[in-house]
């Protein structure tokens, strides 16, 4: 039997579904039933989310492997200690620094589950304010960069110390709040 | 949840939870004992501020304090995940007295604020998640990434944390023969599909939960108006499939709902599939105007009071399965009895 959503692989998954005596078949192949995933009701179990999740990091993993030939070191995160292996297994991270620690690397996996890789909704008020901050200070750098080549020290001098005060403000702010 | 609020005939609930997390602190699953102590600690201090007043008056609870029955009860209504109850160490929930509110402490993420309203009111549900989050963000240190947004446990929810739901009761869209169609067809937009209990649960009693699976590259503006828009649209196609089989098979289905509500009103058995397609039918029945002795709110009352562990709060004894099966009817016959004798709506 071919699969009903596809039409090409053979039927692998088999469901029937009654309700009050109303009798509804399904039969696909798993492929299918993947992309379908908690659509039908029954297979949310089978297909949960994160062992979904982890089949596409040891693809990725095993990939990478395969075009080295060698063990690739293991990437840890200093902050917890989980090793990007472990993650690829489990489908979750163990702190807010293994995202960092990871960087590059989650591309791929982000792509498939979201479509895309960087953030463009809500901003915490507080870290929104310094991450502004933040970007002021690159540009000042480049700026007082700049008018150092030109040999223009006395400007340079004006921009360093406004990068100064703006790192102090960061640093205050990070101690306030602990 | 009363039945009320706007397109209560088809939208039973809307809910909003987003998961936000403390920097440096590791995730719930692997925290030591000590370390999720602390982050409850730091979390549930938040209410003792007194700045949550705004949205109501809340009772902090922890989970350890819990019976399993207690937990189980909270569970079916839909203020704690089945993972808070069952898996958290150091687990706790934030409670607002009306219940619209629930912040769960340590459950996948340090923080999970759920926002549930009863019928279509999604955004609503946003406004208010989002105020909370504010005060939450003020007085504590968020993980949040400039690149990946705010960052979570998982990676099915990094970037906004957001997931939006909403509750829909389908029944005509299931007779119609419809249902599939139309789920397949909201998967393949972004959106995912799943019973009533949330993950890992069978959609029983017609009722579907809908909810965006996307949670980075998008605003949460956009998450929820697609998710308005996508639900929008199947409300008004259940009630076309509703009128439909009013004018091509009008006995047939007021049989079906009167022969649902006959059981319901006399059976001493009923196991809870059973009780929830009866409920399904005499929802739709009363929502068709076909029923006019029950009110939709005590139909939302059964559907929460007729599950396993709120049953066994209501008769205060625990259980066996027949047991549990007889105490069911039993319940439901008082209520509906007191209902019609009340006159209904």
């Amino acid at each position: 039997m071919l699969c009903q959503e596809c039409e090409k692989k053979p039927a692998t998954l088999h469901f029937t579904k009654i309700v009050n005596g109303e009798k509804t078949e399904f039969h696909i192949c798993e492929a299918c039933a993947r992309e379908r995933g908690e659509g039908i009701p029954g297979t949310a179990n089978g297909f949960s989310i994160h062992s979904l999740l982890s089949g596409l990091l040891d693809f990725e993993q095993a990939g990478a492997m395969n075009a080295l030939g060698v063990q690739p070191q293991p990437i840890r995160c200093d902050n917890c200690g989980l090793t990007y292996t472990q993650f690829s297994k489990m489908g979750r991270f163990g702190c807010s620094s293994c995202y960092a620690k990871f960087g590059n690397k989650l591309d791929p996996i982000l792509k498939r589950v979201h479509g895309n890789t960087t953030h463009v909704g809500k901003i915490p008020k507080r870290a929104g304010e310094q991450i502004q901050v933040k970007r002021e200070i690159e540009t000042l750098r480049r700026d007082m960069q700049t008018r150092i080549e030109q040999e223009d020290f006395e400007n340079a001098a004006q921009i360093r110390d406004r990068i100064r005060e703006l790192e102090r403000n960061i640093a205050d702010v990070e101690e306030r709040h602990g | 949840m009363r039945g009320s609020g706007p397109d209560a005939d088809v939208v039973i609930s809307s809910r909003i939870r987003i998961a936000r997390n403390l920097t440096g602190h590791p995730f719930p699953m692997l925290a030591t004992k000590q370390q999720a102590h602390d982050v409850m600690q730091q979390l549930i201090a938040v209410a003792d501020t007194g700045k949550l007043q705004d949205y109501g008056s809340f009772e902090t609870i922890e989970l350890a304090q819990l019976s399993e029955l207690e937990r189980r009860v909270l569970v079916e209504k839909h203020l704690i995940s089945p993972n808070l109850a069952n898996e958290s160490r150091s687990g706790a929930v934030m409670l607002s007295e009306n219940e619209a509110v629930s912040i769960m402490v340590n459950e996948e993420d340090h923080l999970r604020i759920q926002c549930l309203y009863p019928g279509f009111q999604i955004k609503e549900a946003w406004g208010l998640a989002s105020r909370i989050d504010d005060i939450f963000e003020d007085v504590t240190d968020y993980a949040f990434d400039e690149r990946r947004g705010y960052l979570t446990s998982c990676p099915t929810n990094v970037g906004t944390g957001i997931r939006s739901s909403v509750m829909m009761h389908l029944p005509g869209l299931v007779l119609t023969q419809q249902i599939n169609r139309i789920l397949s067809a909201i998967t393949q937009v972004g959106l995912a599909v799943r019973g009533i209990y949330g993950e890992g649960s069978e959609a029983t009693g017609n009722l579907f939960q809908i909810s965006n699976q996307i949670t980075l590259g998008q605003s949460e503006g956009e998450i929820i108006e697609n998710l308005h828009n996508v639900a929008r649209q199947i409300i008004e196609h259940e009630r076309a499939a509703r009128l439909r089989l009013l004018e091509d098979s009008r006995v047939r289905l007021e049989d079906r709902v009167q022969r649902s509500y006959g059981i319901l009103s006399h059976a001493m058995i009923m196991d809870s599939k059973e009780a929830a397609q009866r409920l399904s039918d005499v929802r739709l029945g009363i929502d068709l105007g076909l029923i006019s002795d029950v009110t939709p709110q005590a139909m939302n009352e059964m559907m929460v009071l007729t599950q396993p562990g709120f049953l066994q709060q209501v008769f205060h004894e625990k259980m066996s399965p027949e047991l549990r099966d007889i105490r069911r009817a039993e319940l439901i016959r008082k209520q509906l009895h007191s209902e019609s004798d009340h006159g209904g709506v």
